[in-house]
């Protein structure tokens, strides 16, 4: 089964609950696909044992053949590619601007000379390990780059089917996020009961029915605030799956990159019951 | 006129509580939501808003079955998996590139234009606020986040504003390129935490990429006094501001949940803090 956690506000909780469910569940993988933060190794510390270069494909011109006649120009659908072509003084040439490259491979594909090939472009790195008995993959996204969805989409290529799945995805509700949450048997949104959580978490559920994916909410900081939360909840029939209260300790080990499962034993009870709450709404 | 942004890296920093003081502090500027995908600046700000406009954002494409003999071309070529074995595009995997289109034998393929999401110029009680709303599942946040910095540069220069406030979004991809580019400064807002540490490297490396200068507000400061050293530290260590420390307060959740700015409202340890920071940013930028 794949759980993924999302949230639409950043700063829940997410990697918090992605955490401290494989370690009570154990026999579980993490894939951490906030690949533009990843957090998740922060607190599960894994012993990496492999690291694999991750790419996307891009264009490379070879010159002799290119005649200028600007057609990948025209099919690139990001603008990504320039002709300019020649004039008496210059000899003309091809811009490429990577940042808005989606490889989609259309200028390489349509080019009527056969001039474009693609070359791959390191985009990011996956790391592969384990930490106890939790699996762990997880992606970085290379400083300066702009796309992450291609690596999101690399390091889903990870998933152990023979385990339970936990993706931590990044937050807001575009591409990225779709990209981290599809193909999910569940998600679970963890949400604060403040405006700004509740504003975003509206949003996230309307992505999840886009993509019918079912979910149930975890309101985390569940003290704080007002209850426009719980009311949302019960009027939009979603499940509160766990509430998590305000506690300063709590706050202090997620500070210190300690999963709080750990010191207390008590929620490690409480995750598994959301687990198997879980897989009751899967099977319905 | 200078134009500022607040990011983070991490979410859930405190990068609106922040801007939305500003709002309050700053005199004589435009402000603007960037954070399209899940924008919460508008709940602080109230806007009443004066013009709406469409974003068109990209294209889908859409199979006509009535030409479609089904002959698979387009689902070897897509690099998005977005057409399913029924030839039926789905509309959130596909990215809008046009190969299936370019390359059908029948022609059964066409591009359909995008409506993306939508920008709003509102008028607030602390002046002008340019914002928009990316629709559910949307992609293009970047090309959204560069329409709307335009609309409120030449407002501002318009009106002769001597700022321009940018609410950022989190993480360090597309929008936050686009936030980016091209600003007088990037604050960036962090909490002490292992995480807050980790992400605020990681943005902060971007913005020096893209050249832009930087400022570091530690919120929350005295939640771990061991890692708000670690991120003075690491600020020192790269010739980077550290303009102020905001302590850790359920005032500010409650001035959210009034929807009132923090600085309005909090009790004068969190003001106080708030304040400072303008100053130093402002005294840092020379006057306007």
């Amino acid at each position: 089964m794949i759980i993924s956690v999302a949230s639409g506000k950043g700063g829940t909780g997410k990697t918090t609950i992605a955490v401290n469910l494989a370690l009570a569940l154990g026999n579980a993988q993490v894939l951490d696909c906030d690949v533009e933060e990843p957090n998740a190794h922060l607190f599960l510390h894994p012993e990496i044992k492999e690291t694999r270069s991750a790419s996307v494909l891009i264009p490379e011109v070879e010159k002799q053949r290119c005649n200028f006649c600007g057609h990948c120009q025209r099919v690139c659908a990001y603008h990504a590619i320039a002709v300019i072509p020649p004039k008496e003084q210059s000899k003309g040439g091809v811009l490429f601007f990577p940042h808005l490259c989606h490889s989609c491979g259309a200028c390489a594909i349509l080019c009527p000379q056969g001039a474009i090939r693609e070359i791959p472009k390191e985009i990011g790195t996956i790391e592969l390990g384990s930490a106890g008995q939790v699996q762990f993959v997880h992606g970085r996204l290379n400083v300066g780059e702009a796309m992450s969805p291609p690596l999101i989409r690399q390091v889903k290529e990870f998933v152990n089917s023979t385990r339970t799945v936990i993706i931590d995805a990044p937050p807001g509700t575009s591409c990225p996020v779709v990209a981290s949450v599809k193909g999910s048997d569940y998600t679970i949104l963890v949400t604060e009961p403040t405006p700004f959580g509740l504003n975003d978490l509206v949003l996230a559920v309307e992505v999840l029915k886009k993509l019918q994916i079912p979910f149930g909410v975890v309101i985390n900081r569940s003290d704080i605030g007002d209850d426009k939360m719980e009311s949302y909840c019960r009027e939009s029939r979603i499940p509160v799956l766990m509430r998590v209260p305000f506690d300063r300790e709590i706050a202090e080990l997620y500070s210190n990159g300690i999963p709080f499962v750990l010191k207390k034993p008590e929620y490690s009870v409480k995750f598994k019951d959301m687990f198997n709450m879980i897989k009751e709404e899967v099977a319905k | 006129m200078k134009t500022l942004l607040v990011i983070s890296g991490k979410g859930g920093t405190g990068k609106t509580v922040l801007t939305g003081s500003l709002a309050v502090l700053v005199k004589n500027k435009v402000m603007v939501d960037c954070d399209v995908d899940a924008a919460d600046l508008h709940l602080l700000l109230h806007p009443d808003i004066k013009e709406r406009h469409e974003f068109k954002g990209g294209q889908t494409a859409v199979i006509d079955k009535s030409l479609c003999k089904q002959c698979g071309r387009c689902m070897s070529v897509c690099r998005f998996g977005a057409i399913k074995p029924d030839f039926v595009v789905e509309p959130f995997s596909c990215e809008g590139c046009g190969l299936c289109h370019e390359l059908c034998p029948r022609g059964a393929i066409r591009m359909k234009e995008n409506i993306a999401g939508e920008w709003f110029v509102s008028q607030t009680r602390y002046g002008p606020f340019v914002h928009a709303k990316l629709g559910v599942a949307e992609e293009n946040s970047g090309k959204l986040v560069a329409k709307i910095r335009q609309v409120a540069k030449e407002l501002a220069e318009r009106n002769g504003c001597d700022y321009v406030i940018i609410d950022g979004p989190p993480g360090i991809g597309c929008p936050v390129i686009a936030s980016l580019s091209g600003v007088d400064l990037a604050i960036i807002v962090t909490e002490p935490t292992v995480s807050g540490l980790h992400d605020l490297k990681r943005v902060w490396e971007t913005a020096h990429q893209f050249k832009v200068r930087t400022q570091v507000v530690i919120n929350k400061y005295d939640l771990n006094l061991e890692y708000t050293s670690k991120v003075r530290n690491f600020c020192a260590q790269n010739s980077v501001d550290a303009v102020g420390e905001i302590p850790f307060s359920h005032d500010i959740t409650k001035a959210v949940v009034q929807g009132v700015p923090p600085v309005a409202f909090c009790s004068n340890g969190t003001t106080d803090a708030i304040k400072a920071i303008w100053s130093r940013i402002e005294r840092s930028l020379g006057h306007p």
